[in-house]
């Protein structure tokens, strides 16, 4: 396919001008690291922000950066970390994951699909982090929403609407959004039990504490067998791990109170230090402790639900991970049941949340449903706000909903 | 000013409509008589007011539904309005619209202390959501100053913010789900329980959406554990600029602060002599800083902070010491409004939001508009996030005095804008900014925000006259205007 790398944001407006005057739809990409993530853009040409880039903006005592879309991510987390700063959401790179390098996404692209990792728990989503977009909608015409200061309800949120919106409503040129401290240090309190459901209770009554975990995790035998840490390799059985972060004294404090809280005769603790926290909650972060070889779903539920589902991925001999307390699992279900997406969806029915399928096979994800099927009135909906940006559905015709 | 013109059928077919209104919500759920009428005339913003064709008091999402499909099938405006609270007029009514009032939407339906929720209707003030679960150790983070009154709805349509937004962000940030009916009668669920949406993210859309897109019946919000320790720290700085620097170091220096606010030499005096604080009559510039978490680190975050301030030569610096003393540090800016209000016969509270590091500039400049206009204004900041609370002091007695109030107004948000900030923080558009929204937004970004408020109601019977100065037929927004050929970049490669 050709791909497009416009050097500013008025040539690829002239770009997307071209695709509407000829309506071609466009296939739109940043790094291209989760090209492979969404159903497969139904276009002929594709067009990347790669070549827009740089820090355009950047107050750490104002807590805001921007940056044009094609930014590396690795870029902007370097710029910050000279700061001592950054994005409190932990974007993870699901390159690997997805049979591509690490470390190759773009700022756009973290945004555009709304990934956040394990500390989304307590700092929130990217959503929560996004100020401000200069995009160019399927009108061809360049506009801004949002503003650069962190309070803002000037018009529609349309950064929240278009963060998470992969490419279908409109091109990001430009982002604003809001960078923090980051923690002085970090640690965590591994938990290692027997019994799956007991450990993920405990995750849920650790953020119930006012010792404010920014990490809550569980992992099953086989996956924490995978570990690069060693603690949480040899463990031998399930493990729940909850990371603290703050200044030194802080940490190990709360550290402490949680283990008291939560330590019970049968489940054995353990602490880790800072460097083997962080690798663990990459590790996490990034789905490195499933099987590479099997397909992947995205679980988002309650957090009690994620765990009450927990029989079921092992009746189904799946392969797992519980992140967020419970709400986020991450299943990779045998080959027999891995794309049997309306059965798997059937199994979550009557609870909130839903279901995605981030790595399967191009041709999978040709003809099944990668995102959650909408209820009938909000697909409507969801039709007529795509149209709203581009009614003649030239950005990513077919990333999220075939045809759209 | 100026509300799209009465719908002289809708007006003659009152009687009618009222009779239909009430067959949906039978009982005491639809008031026609005018004397009952003058209670909704007017929202917080309480220099502009209108009186309803009738007010729909519904009880049952399905009754909101039936009433929805009713009105956009007849072509009745909607007004929602939860606790009409609004400082922006978001719920003023208009003359040929019914007021859809949510109040009987009053009940908490669930507390699920296992995934950290309360479920509850709309009509639920913000501080019940607090009271119902402080017991368990509890509470709900935004904390609008007018929390006794308002209602969660009301919050979800303005996206409402506090003083404890810089930490933990604004409704936004804290809610999860809603359910919310369309204007065609169809209810959706919008997020839940869960923490990130399936779709496109339409919870983020209608909060702070100002009515416009539908009405909420149901709310799910996220609820925090209380932390351990919360204490202030008062300071006193001799100019704006040195508190204004402090407060820079403050966040430079890796903490953010549960609360940071700011309130200028006019605020102080009024505080003081409303409540006794204790805030110095001398200072120009009062900051209050409040940190909370465990006990350690807050004692430790505290030391940081006072060195900072002293750096920046304030001339008080004084911690809380006890749970009452930190309270007395917040009287006075917590009565703030109320304050200015025993000084002024009548006040006009704005509500803008700036990059901080311009907030002594903005303030120099309001100082000369003040002369200008010769109008006193007082300022209380939520210094953290730049959000700006300018009160301008007037007498509506005095004929011409609130249109100069609001002219006085809308340079101030003109300001906001010029120095890289916008119009509304907290408080929303509303009627009161709409024909200023072109100083931020050119006519093609406010038509793309109209046609997604097309999407959501085609008829444009919700809120009508609010957020946009002109409105445009759906039909006519929709077109695309592109012509093959313009603009070429001829170095680029064609496909």
């Amino acid at each position: 396919m050709h791909t497009l790398f416009p050097a500013s944001a008025a040539e690829l407006r002239e770009i997307v001008a071209e695709a509407v005057a000829a309506r071609r739809p466009l296939e739109i990409l940043g790094g291209g690291s989760k090209r492979d993530y969404g159903r497969p853009v139904e276009a002929e040409a594709a067009v990347s922000t790669a070549e827009l880039r740089g820090i355009t903006l950047y107050e750490p005592e104002e807590l805001v950066m921007s940056a044009l879309a094609g930014t590396p991510l690795t870029e902007i987390e370097a710029v910050l970390a000279e700061h001592r700063q950054q994005l409190a959401f932990e974007p993870p790179d699901y390159g690997p994951l997805l049979g591509g390098e690490a470390g190759r996404q773009t700022i756009g692209g973290v945004f555009a699909c709304n990934l956040s990792g394990p500390r989304r728990l307590q700092a929130g989503a990217a959503r929560d982090h996004i100020l401000g977009v200069r995009c160019v909608t399927g009108f061809a015409e360049e506009m801004k929403a949002g503003g650069r200061v962190m309070k803002n309800v000037t018009g529609y949120d349309l950064p929240k609407l278009l963060c998470g919106s992969f490419g279908t409503l409109a091109v990001l040129t430009e982002i604003t959004f809001k960078v923090l401290p980051a923690a002085a240090a970090e640690g965590t309190l591994l938990l290692c039990g027997s019994d799956e459901r007991t450990l993920a209770g405990l995750l849920r009554r650790a953020t119930g504490t006012p010792f404010e975990p920014s990490g809550a995790a569980l992992l099953p035998a086989l996956a924490a067998g995978r570990s690069q840490v060693p603690a949480v390799r040899r463990a031998g059985r399930p493990v729940a791990a909850i990371r603290v972060e703050g200044p030194p004294a802080s940490t190990d404090y709360r550290l402490s109170r949680l283990q008291g809280a939560l330590v019970q005769p049968d489940i054995e603790a353990h602490r880790l230090d800072p460097e083997q926290s962080q690798r663990l909650w990459r590790e996490i972060r990034d789905v490195a402790l499933l099987s590479r070889g099997r397909a992947l779903w995205r679980l988002s539920l309650p957090p009690t639900a994620g765990a009450e589902l927990i029989p079921w991925y092992r009746d189904l001999g799946a392969e797992w991970l519980l992140d967020w307390a419970g709400g986020l699992v991450w299943l990779a279900p045998p080959a027999a049941y891995a794309f049997r997406a309306a059965e798997l969806r059937r199994a979550l029915a009557g609870r909130d949340g839903h279901a995605t399928l981030v790595r399967a096979p191009r041709e999978i994800r040709e003809r099944i449903e990668v995102f959650e099927p909408q209820p009938p009135a909000l697909q409507r909906l969801g039709e007529r706000i795509k149209l709203s940006f581009d009614p003649l559905r030239i950005l990513n015709r077919g990333r999220m909903v075939a045809g759209l | 000013m100026r509300l799209p013109e009465p719908d002289e059928r809708i007006l003659a077919a009152r009687t009618r409509i009222v009779a239909e209104l009430r067959r949906i919500v039978p009982g005491e759920g639809v008031i026609d008589d005018p004397s009952e009428l003058a209670a909704y005339e007017c929202d917080g913003l309480t220099a502009y007011r209108n009186r309803p064709l009738a007010v729909v008091l519904p009880e049952t999402r399905e009754q909101v539904a039936a009433v929805l499909r009713f009105c956009n099938a007849e072509g009745v405006k909607v007004v929602p309005r939860g606790a009409g609270t609004s400082l922006s007029g978001g719920a003023l009514p208009v003359a040929d619209g019914i007021v859809l009032g949510m109040s009987k939407f009053n009940r908490i339906l669930e507390i699920d202390v296992d995934n950290r929720t309360v479920t509850c209707q709309p009509g639920v003030t913000n501080l019940a959501i607090t009271r119902a679960v402080e017991h368990l150790g509890f509470y709900y983070a935004p904390d609008p100053s007018s929390q006794i009154a308002c209602t969660i709805g009301g919050n979800v349509a303005e996206n409402s913010g506090g003083v404890h937004c810089l930490k933990y962000g604004l409704t936004t940030n804290n809610v999860l789900g809603v359910e919310l009916v369309l204007p065609d009668g169809e209810i959706v669920r919008l997020g839940g329980k869960h923490l990130d949406a399936g779709g496109y993210d339409l919870l983020g859309v209608v909060t702070g959406s100002e009515g416009l897109l539908g009405v909420v019946t149901e709310v799910v919000v996220r609820i925090l554990p209380k932390p351990e320790t919360a204490r202030a720290v008062l300071m006193a700085f001799a100019s704006v600029e040195a508190a204004g620097d402090c407060v820079a170091s403050i966040i430079a220096n890796g903490i953010i602060p549960a609360g940071l606010e700011m309130m200028d030499r006019p605020a102080i005096l009024a505080a003081e002599d409303f409540c006794a604080a204790g805030y110095p009559r001398e200072a120009e510039a009062l900051l209050i800083c409040e940190l909370d978490g465990p006990a350690a680190e807050v004692e430790d975050s505290i030391g940081v902070v006072a060195a900072i301030a002293r750096q920046h030569g304030a001339f008080l610096v004084r911690a809380s010491e006890s749970e009452e003393e930190r309270l007395r540090f917040w009287a006075g800016r917590k009565n703030a409004f109320p304050a200015v209000g025993r000084i002024s016969p009548d006040y006009y509270c704005m509500d803008g939001t700036i990059p901080r590091r311009r907030l002594a500039e903005v303030l120099a400049r309001m100082r000369e508009m003040s002369q200008t206009y010769g109008l006193r204004v007082a300022n209380v900041f939520h210094a953290g996030d730049g959000n700006l609370h300018p009160l301008i002091l007037y007498d509506a007695n005095v004929p011409g005095e609130l249109e100069k109030a609001e002219a006085f107004g809308a340079d101030i948000l003109r300001l906001c804008v010029e120095v890289g900030g916008v119009l509304t923080g907290e408080h929303g558009v509303g009627i009161e900014k709409r024909d200023l929204m072109p100083v931020m937004f050119t006519e093609s970004e406010l038509a793309q925000q109209q046609r997604l408020k097309c999407a959501f109601d085609p008829q444009q019977i919700l809120n009508p006259g609010k957020v946009f100065p002109t409105l445009h037929r759906c039909a006519e927004l929709g077109r695309v205007h592109v012509h093959r050929g313009e603009l070429r970049f001829a170095h680029l490669p064609r496909f």
